[in-house]
């Protein structure tokens, strides 16, 4: 594995282009385009303001930059540096703004979410959405890029519009049995939406492409419900993560629930394999070595980590949230499929610190992985079964089928992994820290454990 | 007599109260005491003063005063005392029957007593044996009720939990709920100062975009209006996605169900063999042949139908006869099986039946039937074997093998042997002609030397003549060009050390030729005919080469 030099970057805004040349990164209010291979800098755009949000559009050649406060969209183009082309949303303001999947149209939402405004580059033209909906995930486009499917709320009810995204043309629209809708998602193969309601309902209602409801599924009854959905990449599941530490995966058949994954405290009578990572502490320096280690840029506090096969049973640690407070933290809060459907990586959130990975296959839990702080982030390879995931501290951790390993980012004056993303290769990590951001090559795959 | 009926109370009272002192008496007085009619005979004139002695005797025994004294010589009774003494006696008598009467009330009484005694107890008892019921009945109620109490106080404490769970349920919904309204009070307040702001703001800012120029569309092609169009085509468009995507997930479960069939199918084709098979070795089970024979007909039934239920893919009748045929098979099985774990359970418990016997003794002959298996494939080894070992080791069993293999032996050796002969004959030839050859390349180099110390003369000679010509350095070489021509075989004339570096090559390459081609004759013994001609072939080009070149020479040598 070999890791770059430190870059800047502000906001944790760096993305790699989808064709995966590219890699941008905002410092401030500059744009800088690096090749990801050689990492030097191949343009360098600078924006009116300070830059909150920034895009590939899908073909790599333009970069969206949004500046929120502003109120203003800046496009720029790779191909030609000198083109630029300024998004002015006036007096109503910006939340949020997004490429279309043609890579030609841009979707603003304005401020208190009053109307979504798209902008075409091709024609300057502009045509608007009313009443979109302020919720988790009111908006998706499938991944096909032909269809957008958008919540709205009219007179205290839930909608939900279908676009063609080819020239905006209303395909359908039609109301939905949510009480309060939470957030949309398409299906990978763009046939099924799935819709779910605010926490305070378990619902999930699964709608057809024409807007024909096909399933409705809700598991229990006045306790909080449903905290993230997540599609499988094959289509074939649908995993529900909810407030009672549970997962439950829906099948593309029949939409109902077909196995139950359940996190509990204390982990036994199970084949899974539970690493836990243990720290050890370096040896107390004497004086020279301690000027030695100064010198050397601070080793000293970079704590050598290694993974440990625990027997059954384990205790996890828990943390209980406080009662009165709304949107606990407990339940399970992200979900992820690996790229070839085998594996869904969980975390629970009363157990932060604790990485859930189970084979869909044999419907079993596979493996635990306890780190000694809150993983902050983790993320499948886009080709191999690989997990990345960080906690926070100067260690990138992998997790296998093969096993586990800990790998601590060489960075003076320590690097913290805040968050990280993969390259559509699979080939490279990017680390993003606070302040700074470092590419990892995966070269040869060195597994302990 | 005025005594006789006294003695005849006497008598019978006598009889009831006491009957020991009369034992002492003779017979005749026992007679007496049995009826008080034959009172006479216990005193008769005879026995008076044995009478009147017994009597005393008597009566002073009941503590009366005797009747009769010997001292009185009188043989007559004192009447006084007798008066006296029976009306003692009689007095004796009614005291007596007065305590026989108190007795008899006592008695009476008691037994009267008793029974009310009895009576009491028995309904004492009862009443004990009530209570007893009724304690029991009482304690088996408690019982119940302090069930009932603490079922009563589960459901009590569940209860209390489930209230706790909602009430936290409400109380996490509250809080939500307080939060949303929160949340979405600021947002209305951010509104309304927004909205205020922009009624304020003099100026307001528009919308605009600015493009530098107007790009193409990603995929290059053009714009289309919006028409009804359009709008069909897009529906048409979503209606194929979905079209497709049902398709292939049908062409999926078609293929999973068809996998799934031939599964079954192959279930209840094995099922069926091991069921039939199973009916074959256990012949003595009767019973279960009806069945088994069922089976089979519906099995045969079967057969024919899975040739129709390939055809019929979706046919729910097909399928639900597989599956129930299936299930039916596999329930006899399992039934099957578990007989026999029974029967090998008490075949290990030691029991003997006659069901029992079947399965052994099958056992048993199969066990027979492997080892004589066994045995004969042993024999079928050792045989063969014995065969190849003959065959092998002593080949002179067989005559006529024998001498047919010796004939054959002797005609290859004699033909080896002449081929030895010619082999030998042609190395000496090649021996020779080596030698000649030899001789031969030594007189040519000889020659060779010769020529050149000529030619070298020649060329002086030619150079020194032809000093006083001006020319070209080229005439030297053309004359001797021309010279040469006529010694070269070669047709290319371009310079003379080709021509003379060709001959001399040639020159050079025969006497190898002719060094080397002895090597490869000693070589070619070993070989049988063959080889010969072409060798032969060989020198005589060799022969013709070296005496072209001989004659080559002596033209250049003129």
């Amino acid at each position: 594995m070999n890791f770059s030099e430190v870059f800047k970057q502000s906001n944790q805004l760096c993305k790699v282009s989808p064709n995966g040349k590219y890699l941008a990164t905002c410092v401030q209010y500059r744009l800088v385009v690096r090749d990801v291979s050689t990492l030097q800098i191949l343009q360098l755009y600078t924006c009116l303001d300070q830059i909150s949000h920034m895009e590939w559009s899908s073909d790599s050649l333009f970069v969206l930059c949004a500046m929120y406060k502003r109120g203003l969209v800046q496009v720029w183009s790779l191909e030609q540096p000198d083109w630029h082309c300024k998004i002015d949303e006036g007096s109503i303001g910006l939340v949020s703004s997004r490429w279309s999947p043609d890579g030609r149209h841009i979707l603003n939402t304005t401020e208190f979410h009053l109307r979504v405004t798209v902008w075409s580059l091709r024609t300057k033209a502009v045509s608007y959405i009313k009443y979109p909906k302020a919720c988790q995930k009111g908006i998706d486009f499938s991944r096909d890029g032909c269809y957008l499917a958008l919540a709205e709320r009219r007179d205290c009810k839930d909608y939900i519009s279908v676009f063609v995204c080819d020239d905006w043309h209303l395909l359908r629209h039609f109301e939905t049995e949510t009480q309060d809708l939470a957030g949309l998602e398409w299906s990978p193969n763009g046939c099924v939406l799935a819709v779910w309601d605010s926490c305070l309902e378990y619902k999930v209602l699964l709608y057809s492409l024409d807007g024909r409801l096909l399933s409705t599924y809700s598991a229990y009854e006045w306790s909080l419900g449903v905290k993230t959905v997540s599609w499988s990449p094959s289509s074939q599941f649908l995993a529900i993560g909810s407030y009672d530490e549970k997962v439950r995966i829906l099948n593309h058949i029949t939409w109902r629930k077909i196995v139950q994954f359940e996190h509990p405290a204390t982990i036994d009578n199970t084949k899974a394999t539970v690493y836990k990572e243990v720290e050890r502490r370096p040896a107390v320096p004497s004086d020279e070595l301690l000027l030695h280690n100064i010198t050397m840029g601070s080793t000293l506090f970079n704590t050598q980590s290694k993974y440990e096969i625990c027997e059954l049973p384990v205790q996890i640690p828990l943390v209980k949230p406080e009662p009165d407070r709304a949107n606990p933290k407990i339940g399970v809060s992200v979900l992820a499929f690996s790229s070839d459907s085998r594996y869904l990586a969980t975390k629970n959130d009363n157990m932060a610190t604790a990485v859930w990975v189970w084979d869909v296959q044999k419907m079993s839990l596979e493996a635990v992985l306890e780190q000694t702080s809150a993983v902050r982030c983790f993320q499948w390879d886009p080709q191999h079964p690989r997990l990345a995931l960080c906690t926070g501290n100067s260690k990138l951790y992998l997790w296998s089928p093969g096993g586990c390993v800990s790998v601590q980012v060489p960075a003076e004056g320590g690097f913290q992994v805040q968050s990280l993303m993969w390259h559509c290769s699979g080939n490279s990590l990017i680390l993003l820290g606070k302040e700074q951001l470092c590419l990892c090559y995966m070269e040869t795959e060195q597994e302990e454990q | 007599m005025p005594e006789v009926p006294l003695v005849k109370d006497v008598r019978r009272s006598s009889v009831e109260c006491r009957t020991p002192p009369l034992r002492q008496f003779s017979l005749p007085s026992l007679l007496l005491h049995r009826s008080p009619h034959t009172l006479r005979a216990f005193c008769t004139e005879q026995n008076v003063q044995e009478c009147l002695s017994h009597i005393n005797q008597e009566v002073s025994s009941l503590g009366l005063p005797p009747v009769w004294s010997e001292l009185d010589s009188s043989s007559e009774l004192n009447n006084v005392s007798v008066l006296n003494c029976m009306y003692d006696l009689i007095q004796l008598h009614h005291r007596s029957l007065r305590t026989l009467e108190n007795m008899e009330v006592e008695q009476i009484k008691l037994s009267s007593n008793v029974d009310y005694l009895k009576l009491t107890t028995g309904h004492l008892k009862e009443q004990l044996e009530l209570s007893k019921r009724e304690n029991t009945g009482l304690l088996e109620r408690e019982r119940q009720l302090q069930l009932k109490v603490k079922s009563l106080q589960n459901c009590l404490k569940n209860e209390k939990e489930e209230v706790q769970k909602l009430q936290s349920i409400i109380s996490s919904r509250a809080s939500q709920y307080n939060h949303d309204m929160k949340r979405k009070e600021r947002e209305f307040n951010k509104l309304k100062e927004r909205l205020n702001q922009l009624l304020a703001d003099k100026k307001e800012r528009k919308q605009a975009i600015d493009v530098l120029n107007n790009m193409g569309r990603a995929d290059g092609k053009r714009s289309l209006w919006k028409t009804e169009k359009t709008k069909a085509k897009h529906e048409g468009e979503m209606y194929k996605t979905l079209l497709c995507d049902y398709d292939s997930r049908q062409r999926e479960l078609v293929l999973e169900n068809a996998e799934l069939k031939k599964v079954l199918h192959q279930m209840k084709k094995e099922i069926a063999a091991t069921l039939r098979l199973r009916k074959l070795s256990l012949k003595g089970e009767k019973p279960d042949l009806g069945g088994t024979q069922a089976a089979s007909e519906e099995e045969e039934e079967e057969m024919f139908d899975s040739s129709k239920e390939s055809v019929e893919l979706n046919c729910v009748h097909a399928r639900e006869k597989l599956t129930n045929s299936i299930r039916l098979q596999w329930r006899k099985l399992k039934s099957h099986v578990e007989r026999l774990d029974s029967q090998v359970f008490l075949t290990q418990a030691g029991e003997s039946t006659n069901g029992d016997a079947v399965p052994r003794e099958t056992h048993e002959e199969e066990m027979e039937r492997l080892k004589l298996e066994i045995q004969q494939c042993k024999d079928f080894i050792q045989t063969q074997q014995q065969l190849l070992q003959q065959q092998l080791s002593s080949p002179c069993d067989e005559d006529a093998a024998t001498l047919l293999n010796d004939g054959y032996m002797l005609q290859e050796k004699v033909r080896l042997r002449d081929e030895w002969k010619i082999l030998e004959e042609q190395r000496k030839i090649f021996e020779k002609e080596r030698k000649n050859f030899t001789e031969a390349a030594i007189r040519l180099s000889h020659e060779r030397k010769i020529f050149e110390e000529d030619r070298a003369t020649w060329l002086k000679h030619q150079f020194l003549t032809d000093e006083t010509k001006v020319s070209s350095l080229l005439a030297p070489e053309k004359l001797i060009d021309c010279h040469l021509d006529a010694a070269s075989s070669t047709p290319d004339v371009s310079l003379t050390s080709p021509s003379v570096a060709d001959l001399q090559h040639k020159l050079s390459l025969i006497p190898e030729n002719r060094s080397t081609k002895p090597k490869r004759q000693s070589e070619d013994t070993n070989d049988l005919c063959g080889n010969d001609h072409l060798q032969d072939k060989q020198w005589t080009d060799s022969e013709d080469l070296s005496s072209h070149s001989l004659t080559q020479e002596k033209n250049c040598t003129i």
